[in-house]
């Protein structure tokens, strides 16, 4: 079972109380992108084995939007954080650099 | 303007807790930004009761005032009054980005009472509802089943729960069969 603290109301939310909002901070393209660009914000995702960066929502909680950083093979959790940012924050980072030395970075 | 009636009418089941519908309640939404002075006065001025903390639930006698997420509110009050009191706190914050709306007759809820009222969530929700965790005085937004609900403790033997109208006699059939004669644990 996946438990990951909303940072918006604090709360160590369950799972089920979650809903997936896919991989974090890709660049939306809109209607007037080539084909190949928008293909690949639709299609093409990272899906690594490891350190993977996503959206969720509290949804049957506070109902915001947050980001979290997880190994998606242990399912260790590293950290969540806001949803007002375009990339991780460095302390979040260094974190995980540390513990997962070979992690080849954001 | 059409009778206005309750989800189930003021249904009782008796189990190892009383559950009991309701019946009418007034609820508004307000949504804004909570650190602005001029809310928390509008507020004050609608249910006599200042902010609460985060996941908190503050009672009072005009009403209730519960921390929804961080730009939400819920203002309970009577159900005859909700109209007045949103074009009050309409005119209160004028000019402000906010959002009051009388949400009374999209809601529905329950009161349990009796030793055992914990046990009886505690059985469908994500939630630790120990003594240790989950005190008097917090509101809780997470599921019971399948279904969205938001709960709270007055005290250790009166639980409220508000959840959707239109799932409303779901709850109820939810929660009577959860609280059946011999059926809770007895270990929170
Ligand atoms: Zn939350």
């Amino acid at each position: 079972m996946l438990i990951l603290h909303c940072p918006y109301c604090g709360i160590d939310a369950d799972e089920t109380d979650l809903a997936p909002g896919g991989e974090a901070h890709i660049t939306r393209h809109g209607a007037e992108a080539s084909d190949d660009a928008f293909e690949a914000y639709l299609f093409h995702k990272k899906n690594p084995r490891g350190v993977h960066f996503e959206r969720w929502r509290h949804s049957f909680g506070c109902g915001k939007w947050f980001h979290a950083a997880r190994d998606t093979m242990t399912l260790e959790v590293f950290g969540t954080y806001s949803a007002q940012t375009v990339s991780p924050p460095k302390t979040l980072i260094n974190k995980i650099k540390k513990k997962r030395p070979d992690w080849e970075g954001f | 303007m059409s009778k206005a009636v309750s989800v189930l009418g003021g249904a009782t089941y008796q189990g190892e807790v009383t559950i009991t519908e309701a019946g009418l309640r007034g609820m508004i939404t307000l949504r804004g930004d909570l650190s602005d002075e001029k809310l928390a006065a509008a507020v004050k001025s609608v249910v006599g009761l200042a902010l609460p903390e985060t996941r908190a639930i503050k009672e009072g006698k005009q009403g209730a005032v519960a921390w929804m997420s961080p730009d939400e509110l819920l203002l309970l009050c009577e159900y005859q009054h909700a109209d007045a009191l949103v074009a009050k706190l309409d005119a209160a914050l004028a000019g402000a980005h906010f959002l009051a709306i009388n949400v009374s007759d999209a809601r529905a809820m329950f009161t349990l009472s009796g030793a055992g009222v914990r046990e009886v969530i505690a059985k469908g929700a994500p939630v630790d509802l120990s003594r240790r965790s989950f005190k008097l005085g917090e509101i809780r937004r997470s599921r019971i089943g399948q279904i969205a609900a938001a709960f709270w403790l007055s005290d250790e033997e009166t639980l409220s729960v508000i959840c959707f109208r239109s799932v409303g006699a779901h709850l109820f059939d939810w929660l009577k069969n959860a609280a059946e004669h011999g059926s809770l644990p007895r270990f929170l």
